[in-house]
Parts: structure tokens; C-alpha cells; sequence
């Protein structure tokens, strides 16, 4: 039973310092959930927010849902059933969204009076600088073996290289195409990489 | 009222991929210009007080406008209908795409072993934009690299996030403050 406190704490945690929307969440997240208390490996970790990226709904929630879902059954075997992961999902959403709820609903007034005043400028101005390292943190955590080389073959490794590079210039770099710029989506990057890897290692 | 308020996010939440941003748009389009409930100046102010708080934006910008209209239970209503449908659509994935069936079944591993470096990749584009965005100087760069390297070796409470965002807010409320004290003396 120990494993829902841990989940309802670690969520509650993660909802009141999420700061800098749900790229640097991540960097909470995977700190907590993976590093600490290694509820998920890493690789499931990574496969998570692949699934975040491919479903409506923001970052946030997925994760919450999905950890809360394997987390029980990761720790104590005998909770494993379904159902024990439906309870972990439930109180790990509501962890995540609850105490941003009441700020929202109680501290609208003081945020609102703060504004004026110049002060809540101040602090995200402290706060932008960090909220990039926390995003870089998350991307660097997650350039690891596991992600990159799980077999430990040289000629893998330099396939995952590959594939993050054209991700990232497909992605950042907008294609112009007869006088329009197109971007190119997360999901279709996701699937993308997905048909590389099927054909790669699939086969 | 509320049911509509709840349809209406509800079909917000199950319809925009990706969460913040993107969300904020569908939502502005939604509620301030198709049902008219409320201004757009209105609307304008409650995403600043959503910005400014921490959690999950889109829930937070729900819970204001469901807050403004029917108050505490058109909060619940608005914030319920925006998690909904990632809830149901993750548990149902999460039913059946377990963590074992990704590692032993083959052609699926394969699949996710071609995503995950691709994931990396959707992490560091934004690492640049917001870095682009919160015009970083040569006296503010540091903060940005020595937050991401101490964090990303395990370093116990060195390596503990929640630090650098106490850090650095109030190093923010410090530089706000500092200033504006040196002007009141004079």
C-alpha cells in the first residue's frame, strides 16, 4: 500500500513545481519516478513520453496516468492486476492536478494584485533561465546507453545518432516549399523514426 | 451550462495533440469566440494568472474559466472535461502496451527502439527555442548549463530540480527587489 502514499507525494511534488509547462516537468519526472524510486526503467520512461507526444492531452497527465498504471505492479508483484493500476493512475492524476486546482481557484487575487506590482515578472525572470536547464537536463538524462545503444553494438549506436539528428533538423528547421513554410510535426517524426526502427531492427 | 462547459473542454482535451500551447489557442477559440463566455481581455488576464501558477497549464487555464463562470464546481466541471480523455485514451493504452509486451515482443521493441533517440531530438528543439526566448545574455548563460549538468548527474540533493526552481525564483524576487529599493532611497 506504501507504493500509492509514494505515488500521491511524488505527483503532489511534481504539480506544485511544475514551472515552464510540460517540456520541464520531464526533468521532475524522470528525476522522481525513474531515478529515485526506478518505478520505470529508463527506456519505458522515453517510450512514455513517445506516447505523450502521439495522444491528445497534455504531457503532464499521460505521464501521470500511465506511472500511475505500472508503478504498483513494478514494485509489489501482487498488485499487478489491472485494477490496482487503475487506483494508481486515478491518485496519481489527481496529485498532479488537485494542488494547482486550489492555487488556481484561491490565489487568482494575489497573482492578480502581484502582477502590478512587477514582482511576479522577477521571479520568472529568475525562473526562465532555469526552466532551459531543466528542459536540457530531461534531453540529457535521456541520451543514454539504454536509449541509444541497449545492445551494445558500435553500428547501432551510430543508427540512434542518425535518426535523433534528422529528427531534431526535421523538427526544428521548417521546410519551405513553393513559397510556404511547412513544419513538420512531432507525430509524424514519431512515426517516422517508428517505420526506421521497425526496418532496422524489425526484420 | 455546466454540461456544455464540460463538452465543450472535453472536446478540447480529446482533440489537441501536445498540451500547452497548442491547447491555449483551441481554448481562446472555444470559449471566447464561438460561445462567447467570456472577453477576450478576460480571457488574456486569467492565462496570465494560469502562467504565473504552477501544474499543468491547459488544466489551470480550465479550472480559471470554469472558476469565472459557475465558480468552484464550473472549475471541477472545466478541469474533469480537459483530463478525461488523455486519462482514458493513456489507461487504455497502458492496458494493453505493457511494459513487459514492449520488451519481449519483437516487432514492437524494434518500433521503440527507433522512437526513443527520435524522442531525445523532441526535447532538445525546444531546449533552443526556450533558451532563444528568454534572451539569455553572456551574464545569464551559466545558469541554463550549470542547472542542466548538476541536475543530470546524480549528485543526490545537488541533482534534486526542485532546488534550482526555488533558486531560481527567488533569485528573481532578489533582482526584482534589489533595484527597486535603491529607487525608493533616492
Amino acid at each position: 500500500m506504501g507504493i500509492y502514499w509514494k505515488l500521491i507525494w511524488a505527483y503532489i511534488k511534481i504539480g506544485i513545481f511544475g514551472f515552464g509547462g510540460g517540456y520541464a516537468m520531464l526533468s521532475l519526472v524522470e528525476k522522481i519516478v525513474v531515478s529515485d524510486n526506478a518505478w520505470i526503467s529508463e527506456q519505458m520512461f522515453t517510450d512514455i513520453v513517445a506516447i505523450s507526444q502521439m495522444t491528445p492531452g497534455p504531457i503532464g497527465i499521460n505521464s501521470a496516468t500511465y506511472i500511475g498504471f505500472v508503478a504498483p505492479g513494478s514494485v509489489n508483484p501482487a498488485l499487478s492486476a489491472p485494477l490496482w493500476g487503475l487506483a494508481g493512475s486515478v491518485l496519481a492524476t489527481l496529485a498532479v492536478t488537485v494542488p494547482s486546482f486550489f492555487l488556481v481557484l484561491y490565489c487568482s487575487h494575489f497573482i492578480r494584485k502581484h502582477h502590478e506590482s512587477g514582482v511576479i515578472k522577477g521571479i520568472f525572470s529568475g525562473l526562465r533561465p532555469v526552466v532551459v536547464g531543466l528542459i536540457a537536463s530531461a534531453a540529457i538524462m535521456l541520451m543514454n546507453a539504454a536509449n541509444f545503444n541497449p545492445n551494445d553494438k558500435s553500428w547501432q549506436l551510430a543508427a540512434s545518432v542518425i535518426i535523433c539528428a534528422a529528427a531534431f533538423c526535421l523538427v526544428y528547421f521548417p521546410i519551405k516549399l513553393r513559397n510556404r513554410v511547412i513544419k513538420t510535426h512531432p507525430i509524424l517524426v514519431i512515426i517516422l523514426a517508428g517505420i526506421t526502427g521497425y526496418l532496422l531492427y524489425g526484420i | 451550462m455546466y454540461w456544455q462547459l464540460f463538452v465543450s473542454f472535453l472536446k478540447i482535451g480529446a482533440f489537441t495533440f501536445g498540451g500547452g500551447w497548442a491547447m491555449i489557442s483551441i481554448i481562446e477559440r472555444e470559449i471566447v469566440e464561438r460561445h462567447n463566455w467570456i472577453e477576450k481581455d478576460d480571457f488574456l488576464d486569467l492565462l496570465a494568472i494560469a502562467q504565473s501558477l504552477p501544474g499543468i497549464l491547459a488544466v489551470n487555464i480550465a479550472t480559471a474559466v470554469g472558476d469565472k463562470l459557475r465558480g468552484m464546481k464550473g472549475g471541477i466541471v472545466a478541469a474533469a472535461g480537459t483530463i478525461l480523455p488523455s486519462f482514458l485514451i493513456i489507461l487504455a493504452i497502458a492496458g494493453f502496451l505493457t511494459p513487459d509486451m514492449i520488451k519481449n515482443n519483437r516487432v514492437i521493441s524494434a518500433i521503440f527502439m527507433g522512437i526513443r533517440p527520435a524522442v531525445v531530438a523532441l526535447i532538445i528543439a525546444p531546449v533552443i527555442t526556450s533558451a532563444r526566448s528568454a534572451g539569455l545574455t553572456w551574464k545569464t548563460v551559466w545558469i541554463p548549463l550549470a542547472v542542466a549538468l548538476l541536475i543530470s548527474f546524480d549528485l543526490g540533493f545537488v541533482s534534486n530540480p526542485i532546488l534550482y526552481i526555488i533558486l531560481g525564483g527567488a533569485g528573481g524576487f532578489l533582482c526584482w527587489r534589489i533595484p527597486s529599493r535603491r529607487l525608493n532611497k533616492k
